[in-house]
């Protein structure tokens, strides 16, 4: 960094932090903050002012790790991302215009120093961005790994009565882990009747359709019987209008008239004391 | 009425979303819980075509009026347009069991029983629109 654009920012420090978050005020009217107590804005952006200045003279590993922190801090408790890069581009314009206004530039050296000023400001948002975009990467990672992991589980009920709840929107992906987790749980857990509840899916199409029917298919292929239970009324009326054929197995309105039934076929029943 | 949505659709996520916006929308316009879900599947039925067929194109929702004998009625249209292949033979895919992709061939004839209204328009290399409406009883 040149030592004139150092010194500069130093000699204006107040100027230009003061000038800058009167220009802040402008955007935080806008969408950014409403909600946030005015206290915490002025403080982060106190703490932002002074975090840009002092990476002036850190190197570059300690302007990274302070960056991080900050930004860290900043991401936990939900300020957007534009904010901080409107800011450092409002930063940016009142820096130009001290550089112009002011005579400690001397006019040969503009266009270098501009180019300083904007390099280091660039290097401060492509961080802020990688950081930020880094951690909602993250975020997206574990949750398809935590939605996967409660994606299709198979439960044994009772002895060779297994229980397949789906909750939620079935796509692709589910669907080969709803075939998958069915077929090595019946070997697993020898099930002879496993119950499909579908009372959490939001709408049955002919692609869902399509999935249960196939799944059922393979279960009847190794052995076992498949009762699709949970059909809730709406649904019922939309199957039949999409013209599904669910005729070739047993469908019940509930689970438990589903573990009935699955009992009844297994010889058991349920009896009161 | 110019309550009106866009979904791009042009992953499996495009479905659900626009399958919520639909599901929203027919809250909003006073459909009873039957219809709003047959409204939300035939949107996923065309959205999955979209997906499966074209690869992307648009879903768009609007709430609109229609003249009927007592009055004006409401309703909710949807509009599936793409810029995919087409559709070769209008007459076969609107049979119950035609189908290309292995699945069960129930989708569109499937979207016209649910609906009220049913249109399509498709250009060989060009694309697809579907417009389908279902009225306020």
């Amino acid at each position: 960094m040149q030592s004139s654009v150092i010194e500069m920012v130093y000699t204006h420090r107040h100027e230009v932090i003061e000038q800058w978050k009167e220009e802040m005020i402008n955007i935080q009217e806008g969408e950014f903050t409403n909600g946030a107590a005015q206290a915490a804005v002025t403080r982060t952006n106190d703490e932002f002012a002074a975090l840009i200045i002092d990476t002036l003279e850190m190197d570059k590993e300690e302007a990274r790790l302070r960056l991080r922190s900050f930004s860290e801090r900043l991401m936990y408790s939900g300020w957007p991302l534009s904010y901080f890069t409107k800011g450092l581009q409002l930063f940016r314009r009142v820096l130009l215009r001290f550089m112009t206004t002011n005579d400690t530039i001397p006019s040969s050296k503009v266009f270098e120093t501009f180019q300083e000023v904007e390099n280091w400001m660039d290097g401060i948002v492509n961080q802020l961005v990688d950081e930020y975009t880094g951690s909602w990467e993250h975020t997206l990672e574990l949750q398809k790994l935590a939605l996967k992991e409660l994606s299709a589980p198979l439960i044994p009920v009772f002895e060779n009565i297994s229980v397949m709840p789906l909750i939620g929107t079935i796509d692709t992906e589910r669907a080969k882990l709803v075939m998958e987790n069915l077929l090595e749980g019946i070997i697993e857990h020898r099930s002879q009747v496993v119950l499909i509840d579908i009372t959490g899916v939001p709408v049955v199409d002919t692609m869902v359709a399509h999935h249960i029917i196939q799944a059922a298919e393979a279960v009847r292929l190794v052995g076992a019987e498949c009762i699709l239970v949970g059909i809730r009324p709406e649904i019922a009326q939309t199957i039949v209008n999409l013209g599904i054929d669910l005729g070739k197995f047993p469908t019940k309105s509930t689970l438990r008239k589903g573990i009935e039934s699955g009992l009844e076929r297994t010889n058991r029943q349920i009896v009161n004391l | 009425m110019s309550v009106q949505s866009n979904v791009e659709v042009h992953s499996e996520w495009g479905i659900v979303s626009a399958r919520q916006a639909g599901r929203n929308l027919a809250k909003e316009l006073g459909f009873a819980g039957v219809d709003q879900a047959r409204i939300t599947t035939a949107i996923s039925e065309l959205a999955r075509n979209i997906y499966l067929y074209a690869e992307k194109g648009e879903i768009v929702l609007e709430g609109i009026e229609g003249k009927e004998a007592g009055g004006v009625k409401r309703g909710l249209k949807i509009v599936a347009k793409d810029q995919g292949p087409g559709i070769k033979s209008i007459r076969e895919v609107m049979e119950d069991g035609y189908t290309t992709s292995g699945g069960l061939g129930a989708g569109l004839p499937g979207v016209k029983r649910l609906m009220d209204e049913f249109d399509i328009d498709s250009i060989t290399g060009e694309g697809t629109e579907i417009t389908t409406i279902k009225w306020l009883r």
